[in-house]
């Protein structure tokens, strides 16, 4: 059982990351990372809605009909998302100020989507709970990665505001790296979002063939659009 | 009426796991929103007093600005304005104002002391580019205070433009648009406090 888990945890993290070899959600992925604090808050909203609504469908599996399970589905993630929408609002406003400009984004985005079908409509609870946790923690990772490539050359910082998104402790996260006049406007505008995000994919693919795995192109949760 | 609720394409015994589905969270959702409505209307106030501090420094006044709001009637749309009193005078108000940024509306909050001078401007709500726009932002950049005790004559109407159309006004790198936005929204902002001075000034007791 502890094997299945480290499955989990492999393939949400690296091996089938939701980003990188998926290639889901590239909408909140490009729209979100000018940063790499934007990046990992968008990662962190949307890892609570991937493990809620992983839960939620793992427990209703055997009721759910195969007919109608997509409409649940997208019931059930939207309902989540506001959920989070309005209860971070309410008692964690700060965060909430923040973060409350991802939130509904999430529902644009096709991984949560592409988990349900994929993994929890079949699996047992506990693993799609840890599922739907790692592969938000994946796509954490991902954003937050991007997001440092496009804010180091387009801003010359990394993790600015860090302290807006996690409190005043995170400040020492904030450093300038370059100087302002050094910076690349492209990669913050749009185009350096593909670009940054391509050049990942290629890097993680690289250090794929070094360590002598095969390429792992996981399901893209096919009976879903490949992406949003 | 022939209902086969265990054949697979049973399409009553699909509406009805749709239908539950819905009406559970439809009443999950019901139920935290009137849990958590009284609190996040709590939270905007509090955003809101905490916007009027930063624009109207606690020292000019004794009342609490939000309770002392008066309704303005600009065009089609109403204004509410903050009115700042002391010892019955009114010392400085603060009002919302707008301006069309690179990405949709920004709005902004304006402090006005009780002769037309800039007390504070802060920016409350926009989408502008991350990096580039939101540098309007008073936590990103100090640019948004280069307007403080200014006003409309200092400098002349035609100077409250960004430099690039012939203002006075910096554009900061890589955008025009939002700076822009931003001048054009004050010296409207401004313009509202001049045409309804007395208005905004005469204090009923």
């Amino acid at each position: 059982m502890s094997d299945n888990y480290r499955t989990i945890v492999k393939d949400g993290m690296w091996d089938n990351n939701g980003v990188l070899c998926q290639l889901l959600g590239m909408c909140p992925t490009m729209a979100m990372t000018t940063s790499a604090t934007n990046g990992f808050g968008m990662g962190m909203a949307t890892m609570l809605v991937m493990a809620a609504s992983n839960l939620l469908v793992a427990i209703f599996r055997k009721q759910i009909t195969q007919e109608v399970r997509i409409p649940v589905y997208i019931l059930i993630v939207a309902a989540m998302v506001t959920l989070v929408d309005l209860t971070f609002n309410a008692w964690m406003h700060e965060l909430y100020k923040v973060l409350g400009l991802f939130i509904p984004l999430i529902v644009s985005n096709c991984l949560p989507l592409g988990r349900l079908e994929v993994y929890a409509s079949r699996e047992p609870v506990m693993a799609s709970f840890l599922d739907g946790l790692f592969m938000g923690l994946g796509f954490t990772a991902a954003l937050t990665a991007i997001g440092a490539m496009r804010e180091i050359v387009g801003s010359g910082t990394l993790f600015a505001d860090a302290s807006l998104l996690l409190g005043p402790a995170f400040k020492v996260l904030e450093i300038r790296l370059l100087p302002v006049e050094t910076n690349v406007l492209v990669a913050i505008l749009p185009p350096g979002g593909f670009l940054a995000t391509g050049l990942l994919v290629v890097i993680k693919r690289m250090i794929d063939l070094r360590m002598g795995k095969a390429i792992a192109t996981g399901p893209a949760g096919h009976t879903v659009g490949s992406h949003a | 009426m022939n209902f086969d609720l265990r054949g697979k394409k049973s399409t009553t015994l699909h509406a009805i796991i749709l239908g539950v589905f819905s009406t559970a969270f439809g009443a999950l959702l019901a139920f935290t929103d009137i849990l958590t409505a009284d609190e996040i209307a709590l939270r905007m106030a509090e955003d809101l007093q905490a916007s009027l501090v930063q624009v109207i420094p606690p020292a000019i006044h004794d009342n609490n600005p939000v309770k002392d709001s008066i309704t303005l009637k600009e065009g089609a749309k109403d204004l509410i304005v903050y009115r700042a009193l002391k010892d019955g005078k009114v010392t400085g108000v603060a009002y919302e104002i707008a301006g069309n940024g690179y990405a949709g509306e920004i709005k902004l909050i304006l402090g006005v002391d009780a002769e037309g001078k800039i007390l504070g401007v802060r920016a409350t709500a926009f989408k502008e580019t991350p990096g580039l726009g939101d540098k309007i932002d008073a936590k990103k950049s100090d640019w948004i205070t280069r307007f403080n005790g200014l006003s409309m004559g200092n400098p002349p109407r035609e100077k409250w433009a960004v430099k690039k159309d012939g203002g006075q006004f910096d554009q900061f790198s890589g955008a025009t648009i939002t700076p822009r936005a931003v001048v054009t929204a004050i010296r409207k902002g401004l313009d509202v406090f001049d045409h309804n001075k007395a208005r905004i000034l005469e204090v009923r007791s």
